[in-house]
Formats: C-alpha cells, sequence, structure tokens
C-alpha cells in the first residue's frame, strides 16, 4: 500500500496570518510557545490566524480533500501550498525538497512543468477562445505553437468539450467553463493537481456530473490531488484522505470511512448528522474477521456500499463475506454490526 | 400640542450651531450699512498669491524655459507632418483612407458614413481648419494614450502612486482648462501647440482612470492561473493584463479622443491659427451666426466620427464581436495602395487634389436671414420669455428680492408690510417645521428665506463660510469641514469673492432648472420606451459635442447675457440628471413594486413611497453631476458674457497673466470638490 512509500507532499509546521506584520510576530518566542499560547499572542497583536500548524502528508496517486465551513482557511492552506500567498512559516516538501526554499526561477519552472490548479471562478481568459485557454501553460512553457495546439485538443477531447474549440469563456455554460479550467490545469501533465472548490459555482445536478467525471479523470491519471470543498459529502464521495478544518486548524484526518465512523469531536460529529451513511460506508469499512461456520455465504466486493450489502440479507441469511478483487474472503457482515455503523449516535464511536 | 412643543425644543437643541451661526448673521446684517466690509470682503486682507504665482512661474519659465521650448519644437515637426499628410495630400486621398480607417473599426455603413460626412466637409468649405484641428487631435491623443496608459498603469502597481495619482486626476479635471492654457502658453510660446498640450493634460484622466479600472477588474482567479501556469511577469503582463484590460482602455481611448477635439476647440480661444474652433469664435465675434452655426455643424460632424470610430475599435476587441476587419498586414497593405492610387489621382487630376470652389455651398447668408425673419416675428415673446427670467429669477438670485423688486422689473414696490410679512411667513414656516420635528426642514426654509432675500451676492461672507462648514461638518465631519472652509477662505484672501458668488449664483439657478425640468424629464423617460428612446440619443449627442458649440444657438437667439449662458450651462448640465433619474427609477426592482402593488399603494403612492425613495441615491449622484458639469460649463459660457471667475480667467488669459489665471481656476475647482464632496458624503451606499 501506499503508505510504506514516501510522501509526494508533506506540509510540516505551516503557519499564514494576516495583519500589518505577520514575520515579526512568529520570530522570537513563537517558537517556544505552546499552541494555545501562539493563538493567544496572534490574537493580542491584533493579528488573525487564518492557517495554525497545518501538518499532513499526501501519497503519490491520493485525492486529499481538505473540508471545512467557508472561512476556516481551506484555500489559505492551499495558496500557501502553492505560494500564491506566502505562508508566515512553515515547510512544504514535494518529492522531499522544501518549496519555501525555490527562488522565484525555481517556483516558475515548478509551476510550469509539476504544478496545474483550477479555481472555483474559473479563472479563463476572456480574450482568448478554449483552445488557446487550454493551451495557455503550454506556451508559458515555450512549446511550439502546433505542438501546444494538438496537446490542447487532447485535452480538449478528455474532458468532453470537443467542438468547442473556438467558442470564447462568456459563450460557455459554468459547467463547460470549469472543463475548460480542467483541461487547462492537466495540460501540462502535472504531477500535483490543486482543485479550490472548483464545483461549488455549479447547479447540484452538473456539480454532481462533474464529481463522477473527476472520478473518471483520476482512474485514468493518477495525479496527486489536494482539492478543496466546504461540501461534506463531496468529501466523502471523492475523498481518499479527508481533511477537515475549523478555525484555521485541522479538526481531523482520515480516510472518509475513518471520519464517520470515529468522528473526533462534536463539530464533526455535526457534519455527518445528515449524511446517509449506507452511501458512504463499504463495506470493507465494517466488515469483522472472516466467520467460518462451514456454509458458503453470499459475498460482496470490499468497496461495495452498504446499501448493496445490505440487500443480500433476508430471513435465511445471517452472514455476507466481504471479498477483495480475487474472490479472497477477507471479512464478514453481520446485521448488527452493520446496523450499528449506520446509527450515528453509538456512544463507543464518538469520543 | 405638547408634542408640538416637546418637537420645537428638541428641533431647537438640534440645531443650535445653525441657530447661533443665523442669529449672527441677523445681526451682521443690520449693521451692514455702517460696516459694507461685512458683504464685501475688504480688499485689504486679501494677500497677493496670485502675484506670487505670476512670479513662481515667471522663475519656471526661465528655468525650463529651453526644455520646453524643444518639446514644442519636437510636436511642432510632428504636427506639422499630419497637417501636411491631411492638407496637402489631395482630398481623394484623406477622405478614402478615413473611410478605410472606418471601415476597418466598424464595417460598410460607418465606412459610407465618414465619406459622406467628410464630402460634406469638403462641400461646407470648412475643409482647411476642420483639418488643422483633426492634425491637433491626431497628435494629441497617441501622447494622451500614452501617458495616460504608463500612469495607469503605475497606479494599478503600486498603491502609493495611485494615492498621488488620484487626487492629481480630479485636479486635472476640475481646473477648468482655460486656466492652464495660460502657464502652457507661458512656457511653450504661442502658437498651434500650446492647445496641443492643453489638450493631451486635459485628455489624459480619461485614459488613466480607464486603465486603472480595467487592470483592477481583472478577476483574481485570471491573473492566479497566469501565476499558476508559471508566466513571468513580463508574460503576466503582454499575455493576461493587457489583454484582459483592453477593451476598457478603448472606453479610455474613445474618452480621450473626445476630450481632446473637446480641448483643441476650445483653446482656439488663443487665437493665431486657422481651426474649425477659432472659425466659430470669430463668427460669434462678428455676429454671424449662419456661419458659425455651419462651422459649428462641422464641429458636430468630427465629433460624430471620431467618437463613433473609436467606439467601433473598442467594441471590435470584444470577443462577442463579430466584424474584426483585416488583419494587420493586410490593412497596412491595402492603406499603403489606397494611398498610392488615390495620390497618383489627386495629381493626375486637379479636380480630385483640391476641392473644386464650384462645388462648395454656403447657405451662411440664408440662415442669417432666416434668423433675423426669425427674431423679428418672435423678438418680443423671445424678449419676454428672457427679461421674465432675469426679472423673476435670474435678479431675485442674483441681488435678492430686497433689492430685485422694484416697481419697473416686477411693477411693484417692495414696502415695509411686505418685507415684515416675508420675515413672518419664513420663521413661522420655520417654527411649523420645528414643531413637526422636521428640524433640517426648518433650517432650511430659513437659509433659503435669506438668501432669496438678500441675494448670493448680499449675503455676508462670514455668514457663507460657517454655513458650508457646518454643512461639511454634519455630513461628513472635521476633515471635510475644514477642506470645504479652507475653499471659502481661498476664495477670500485671493480677493475672488465677488466673482466667486457670482458664479455660484448662475451655476445655482441653473442647477435648479436642470434638477426640476431634467428630473421631469427622467420620470417621464423612466415610464414611456418611446420617450426614453428618443430622449437618450439627444443625450449622447449633448454629451459627445464639444460644449463650445451649445453656445451657439443660445446666442443666436437671446444675444449675450446671463440669459444666454444660463442656458447654454443648462444644455449641458441637464444630461446627467436626466440619466440617472431615469436609469435610478428603472432600476427599482419589480418585487418592490409588486410589494407595493398588493400593499393596495395607489400610482401616486407608489411613486412617492417606493420607486422615489429606491431611486434617490442614483438621482443624488446625477445632481452631484449635474453640478460638477454645470460649473464645468460655466467658464466656457463666460465667452458669451457672463461675469464671475470664468470671466476672471479670460481676463487673465488676455493679459497673460498666469498667476490671476491660474488662482481663478484653482477657485472654480475648489467650488467643485467641495460641492461633490459634501454630496458624496451624503449620497447613501
Ligand atoms: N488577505 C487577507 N487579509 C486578511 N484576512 C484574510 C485574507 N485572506 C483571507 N483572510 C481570512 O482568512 C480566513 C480564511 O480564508 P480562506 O482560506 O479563504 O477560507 P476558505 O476556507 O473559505 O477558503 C477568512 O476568515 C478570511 O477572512
Ligand atoms: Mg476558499
Amino acid at each position: 500500500m501506499t503508505t510504506q512509500a514516501e510522501p509526494k507532499l508533506s506540509v510540516r509546521n505551516l503557519w499564514k496570518i494576516y495583519g500589518t506584520n505577520p514575520k515579526r510576530l512568529v520570530s522570537g518566542d513563537f517558537q517556544t510557545m505552546t499552541h494555545a499560547e501562539r493563538l493567544e499572542h496572534a490574537r493580542e497583536n491584533r493579528h488573525f490566524v487564518a492557517a495554525a500548524d497545518i501538518n499532513f502528508d499526501i501519497y503519490e496517486g491520493q485525492i486529499f480533500v481538505i473540508m471545512g465551513l467557508s472561512g476556516s482557511g481551506k484555500s489559505t492552506v492551499l495558496r500557501a501550498i502553492s505560494r500564491l500567498d506566502e505562508p508566515t512559516a512553515g515547510q512544504v516538501f514535494f518529492d522531499g525538497t522544501d518549496l519555501m526554499a525555490a527562488s522565484p526561477k525555481e517556483l516558475t519552472e515548478l509551476r510550469r512543468r509539476k504544478m496545474g490548479m483550477v479555481f472555483q471562478s474559473f479563472g479563463l481568459l476572456p480574450h482568448l477562445d478554449v483552445l488557446d485557454n487550454v493551451a495557455f501553460p503550454l506556451r508559458a512553457q515555450g512549446q511550439p505553437r502546433d505542438k501546444r495546439l494538438a496537446r490542447a485538443r487532447e485535452m480538449i477531447e478528455l474532458v468532453g468539450l470537443d467542438g468547442k474549440e473556438h467558442s470564447y469563456p462568456h459563450q460557455l455554460s459554468g459547467g463547460q467553463q470549469q472543463r475548460v479550467g480542467i483541461a487547462r490545469s492537466l495540460a501540462v501533465e502535472p504531477e500535483l493537481w490543486f482543485l479550490d472548490e472548483p464545483f461549488s459555482a455549479l447547479d447540484p445536478l452538473i456539480r454532481s456530473q462533474m464529481q463522477d467525471e473527476f472520478l473518471r479523470l483520476q482512474k485514468q491519471l493518477h495525479k496527486t490531488i489536494v482539492f478543496v470543498t466546504h461540501d461534506f459529502l463531496e468529501a466523502l464521495k471523492l475523498a481518499d484522505k479527508i481533511c477537515i478544518m475549523k478555525d484555521g486548524e485541522i479538526v481531523q484526518i482520515g480516510t472518509p470511512a475513518d471520519i464517520v465512523l470515529r468522528p473526533a469531536n462534536d463539530y464533526v460529529m455535526e457534519f455527518i448528522g445528515d449524511v446517509p451513511l449506507a452511501h458512504v460506508l463499504r463495506a470493507g469499512d465494517v466488515m469483522s474477521p472472516p466467520w467460518t461456520d462451514g456454509e458458503t455465504h453470499p459475498t460482496v466486493p470490499r468497496d461495495a456500499i452498504l446499501e448493496e450489502a445490505i440487500k443480500l440479507f433476508d430471513d435465511s441469511t445471517e452472514t455476507v463475506d466481504v471479498t477483495d478483487e480475487h474472490g479472497k474472503i477477507l471479512g464478514s457482515l453481520h446485521p448488527l454490526e452493520v446496523i450499528r455503523s449506520l446509527y450515528h449516535d453509538d456512544p463507543e464511536h464518538a469520543h | 400640542m405638547s408634542t408640538f412643543t416637546r418637537g420645537f425644543a428638541t428641533s431647537c437643541l438640534k440645531t443650535w450651531p445653525w441657530l447661533i451661526v443665523l442669529i449672527l448673521t441677523a445681526i451682521l446684517l443690520t449693521q451692514r450699512t455702517e460696516f459694507p466690509q461685512i458683504v464685501a470682503y475688504p480688499e485689504a486682507w486679501t494677500l497677493p498669491i496670485a502675484e506670487a504665482v505670476s512670479a513662481a512661474m515667471d522663475g519656471l519659465v526661465e528655468w525650463v524655459q529651453h526644455t520646453a521650448r524643444a518639446i514644442s519644437g519636437g510636436l511642432n515637426v510632428a504636427f506639422s507632418a499630419v497637417q501636411w499628410l491631411l492638407i496637402g495630400a489631395p482630398w481623394l486621398a484623406s477622405v478614402s483612407l478615413f473611410a478605410l480607417i472606418a471601415w476597418q473599426g466598424g464595417g460598410w455603413r460607418l465606412a459610407l458614413l465618414t465619406f459622406v460626412l467628410l464630402l460634406y466637409v469638403l462641400t461646407s468649405g470648412y475643409w482647411v481648419p476642420a483639418m488643422n484641428t483633426l492634425s491637433l487631435v491626431l497628435v494629441a491623443l497617441p501622447l494622451s494614450v500614452l501617458i495616460g496608459f504608463g500612469l495607469g498603469y503605475l497606479g494599478y502597481r503600486s498603491h502609493r502612486a495611485r494615492q498621488a495619482i488620484m487626487p492629481l486626476l480630479d485636479l486635472m479635471q476640475t481646473v477648468p482648462a482655460f486656466a492652464y492654457l495660460i502657464p502652457i502658453l507661458l512656457l511653450f510660446g504661442f502658437g498651434p501647440v500650446v492647445g496641443l498640450i492643453a489638450s493631451v493634460v486635459f485628455a489624459v484622466p480619461p485614459m488613466v482612470r480607464n486603465t486603472i479600472l480595467g487592470l483592477q477588474n481583472i478577476p483574481p482567479a485570471v491573473l492566479e492561473s497566469a501565476r499558476m501556469s508559471g508566466c513571468s511577469r513580463r508574460q503576466q503582463f503582454s499575455w493576461v493584463e493587457f489583454p484582459a484590460a483592453l477593451p476598457q482602455m478603448l472606453v479610455g481611448v474613445n474618452q480621450t479622443t473626445m476630450a481632446a477635439l473637446s480641448m483643441v476647440i476650445i483653446a482656439a480661444i488663443i487665437g493665431g491659427f486657422n481651426d474649425i474652433g477659432w472659425a466659430v469664435l470669430s463668427a460669434m465675434r462678428k455676429a454671424q451666426f449662419g456661419q458659425s452655426l455651419l462651422s459649428g455643424a462641422v464641429i458636430v460632424i468630427l465629433a460624430v466620427l471620431l467618437d463613433r470610430i473609436s467606439a467601433a475599435y473598442a467594441a471590435r476587441q470584444l470577443p462577442t464581436s463579430s466584424f474584426c476587419g483585416l488583419p494587420l498586414r493586410r490593412f497596412a497593405l491595402v492603406f499603403v495602395a489606397i494611398l498610392a492610387v488615390t495620390m497618383l489621382a489627386g495629381y493626375l487630376f486637379p479636380v480630385l487634389h483640391d476641392w473644386p470652389a464650384w462645388l462648395t455651398y454656403s447657405p451662411a447668408q440664408a440662415i442669417n436671414e432666416a434668423t433675423t425673419q426669425f427674431v423679428r416675428a418672435y423678438g418680443d415673446l423671445m424678449a419676454a420669455v428672457k427679461n421674465g427670467m432675469q426679472f423673476f429669477l435670474l435678479l431675485p438670485v442674483k441681488l435678492g428680492v430686497e433689492r430685485a423688486i422694484v416697481p419697473f422689473t416686477w411693477g411693484i414696490t417692495f414696502t415695509p408690510a411686505a418685507k415684515v410679512a416675508y420675515w413672518v411667513i419664513a420663521l413661522a414656516g420655520c417654527a411649523v417645521a420645528f414643531g413637526l420635528s422636521w428640524w433640517r426642514a426648518g433650517v432650511a426654509i430659513l437659509v433659503l428665506a435669506g438668501v432669496i432675500y438678500f441675494g448670493t451676492t448680499g449675503l455676508p461672507w462670514l455668514t457663507v463660510l460657517l454655513l458650508i462648514s457646518l454643512v461639511a461638518y454634519q455630513v461628513s465631519g472635521p476633515g471635510l469641514a475644514l477642506f470645504a472652509g479652507g475653499s471659502v477662505a481661498f476664495l477670500l484672501i485671493t480677493g475672488l469673492w465677488e466673482p466667486a458668488m457670482i458664479s455660484v449664483y448662475l451655476c445655482s439657478v441653473a442647477v435648479f432648472l436642470c434638477i426640476v425640468f431634467g428630473g421631469l424629464i427622467g420620470i417621464w423617460a423612466a415610464s414611456s420606451e418611446a420617450v426614453s428612446g428618443i430622449i437618450r440619443p439627444i443625450n449622447d449627442m449633448l454629451q459627445t459635442l464639444p460644449q463650445f458649440v451649445l453656445l451657439i444657438p443660445a446666442l443666436m437667439l437671446f444675444q449675450v447675457g446671463d440669459f444666454t449662458a444660463l442656458l447654454a450651462i443648462i444644455a449641458y448640465a441637464i444630461v446627467p440628471m436626466i440619466r440617472y433619474t431615469e436609469q435610478g427609477l428603472r432600476m427599482v426592482p419589480k418585487t418592490l413594486i409588486d410589494v407595493g402593488r398588493s400593499c393596495g399603494c395607489s400610482a401616486w403612492q407608489l411613486f412617492w413611497q417606493v420607486r422615489l425613495p429606491q431611486a434617490l441615491p442614483q438621482i443624488l449622484v446625477g445632481i452631484n453631476q449635474t453640478i460638477l458639469y454645470g460649473l464645468g460649463m460655466l467658464v466656457i459660457a463666460a465667452l458669451v458674457g457672463t461675469t464671475g471667475l470664468g470671466q476672471a480667467i479670460f481676463v487673465a488669459l488676455g493679459e497673460a497673466n498666469a498667476g490671476a489665471g491660474l488662482v481663478a481656476g484653482l477657485g472654480m475647482a475648489l467650488i467643485a470638490m467641495t460641492t461633490d464632496r459634501i454630496l458624496q458624503a451624503v449620497i447613501p451606499g
């Protein structure tokens, strides 16, 4: 599994503080203070802590979702990682090298070749048509015109916009504009793919469509992704790992199942409140060790959602086996445990 | 009754500073026969600021003369080259090339319009002065655009630069252009270059503003996506910022073009150059109305063409535009080809080189005769209108009813009994308003009664100083109070008090009429598509025309005087009032009107209680614009014989007295900025 490998992206002790002189604020005693003291110190000096002591690792091919209410500091973290805004303190390691130490020139080069970003408000260039918009990052790389246009055409096809090459952004719907944004961010074949609430401006139906397509693309491309959203369901649907933020701090990091089964505190609980868990939890998340009673049980794949698995129980079936992709039995489901995992207020699970 | 007395008491408490000023004023006014310096600011208390400015100017001229003359020489060369192209070349070449440029911007219809209108200019016999004016505009334009773009980009990149640039722009646009003609004259010497430089100064601000606006309006995500694509700073500028801001900057080019034309024409007043502004001006001075009207029509044609063509280029840049002309290289090729062919044709056939005399047609004489006949037929009526306005509106505001009501004008005497009655009614009105807790209305009644009784020129200067500072203090705070008081003090110590109050009088009457009639027209236009459709092109026209042209019809019908100036000011300043009133009323959300209807409001109630309050902020913006336009036009209207600051500037211009001109110009600007800031503070949101 991925956990043995070196992380693709590591964020260590990242701070972003807004105010008149944040750099001075974090010099001196700041390093030796406890976390609570630091926050107090910032508030006393009338500075605003938008991101406080952020730490996480992201592995190659992972979709890492940062989730939180609006104003919780999600974009701040993303923008600090990509150095669109300079963080006040901290390190970001990309393949082991510190991005914060990169010179402007190196940074430009990194952005040209290794990073792609999608924005909530699309950020398309109004004076260029779809083709030129998608080819834009390649133009910055200095690729010759026919080469970059050919690549842009591929990308446009990938996101399903063929035929719209010569439309201008204002002639497209929101969903189509965001497809252009996605195609553009993928044109340079980035290793790191940043998406800041890419689907939040879209209608629910389109949003859901785009999420499916996003997953399809990721299956094909295996990018390392930082995805920001304020929509908990979206996070559950897309994430390999979810990082929940509140007031600039990380509340919990875990897999979707970790979060819903073992919420770190009441704040996280509240998000889970109205989540249809049977759609979110997978058979592998709630199974217990294999139940060997000599009989053969119906089987479900490990990543089937519970709703599918539940259908297999009936009057005569009290056990369902969970299998991996080769058909090997990994564990079993029992009705009582399934029900318990779907029951939000289970005292065992809330700390 | 007890609520009435309580209301009265609280009103008095709230208005104590006003009441003190008003009581002080009453005391001052009782002493004015003994101490005339109460009303007329004594000359002994003025400072020789104008002289100091003149001396400083002399020093400056001494110091930079060589540079200035070199610049002026360079500009002269550029100007002569363009002039040679436009006038020296065969008319067929100029006309064809203009049509081609129009085509490249806006297609066949615009090209045809250009062609036909230019043929008319040839026919009218004003070709040479028109092309002289155009040459000045064409040299001033790129300079203004470049300087404006440079300053705008600087202001966009650096917050500190922007803080320095913005007030400078305010000053450049509120100081009347005539005022800075003088220092330019002194620095750069006589000749067409003065108009050129003045129009560069005047035309830079819209370019700066639109550049900053265009750059600032680029969505942050667009700039960030450029950064994330790995654009260098220079790539970001040329691939993202510049093209994304271009449509707005071209709107700036359009406005700059019109400003440059307007200024080039105004600058004709320094004379000595055969341009179209001078043609109008000299015809007006000789009272040749036919000639001035015809040359005015040529100005209108220039304005329309420059406006349409530059607007077409601006529209062409939008991705929505369907027409985009030829690619640049092909266009250049066609340009050169047409130039060669028409040049050749011009040299082969003299008719195509110089417009033949027998093809010119000037109905000036006929117009003159028609005007004379018109004046003869309706002269009495017009005189009645003019006198009515003079006697019953202009004079009372200027001199006060105290001095304006005499048997000769009103047919009655303002008897002591009537005077007592006047004040009793005013005081009673104030008391009633106080009792109803409308303390603002109460104070307004008293102030208005005072102004109408004593006239703007009869008020003690101390009263004006205190009242304006007080208004500024109450709407905004000590900062604005200081600015307003300082502005009044500036007018006092520079000895400009009397002309300033005359300017204020004329402008307030004009603004009052603009508000009444403009407001009514705006309301009408908001309720009827047909009216709106008729009004809009008229407004566009009035705003595009160089202000100068508006003087002609007014002068033609009513001769020199305050009333003529008033008409010209109204014609120009009424436009924003109409526009903003209509726009404000039309912008009232439909749901609000539906809410009003469902509450059972009558149409009348709906207007007064829903639509008008909603539209009020917009209407206030319109009033503010109307005042600024009125003050701007005031100086130009001084050409047709008003006294006041405008005339002070003209006199200074005639004497090449830089100090007097600049000080009077600054005085105008301070009046404009004070009213602007007070109104800005009042406008909600
Ligand atoms: N330039 C800034 N100056 C001061 N405060 C800022 C700035 N940018 C963001 N903030 C604040 O930081 C907090 C986090 O913002 P952001 O990261 O954009 O939140 P979100 O989670 O909605 O993306 C917000 O409360 C915001 O007001
Ligand atoms: Mg955000």
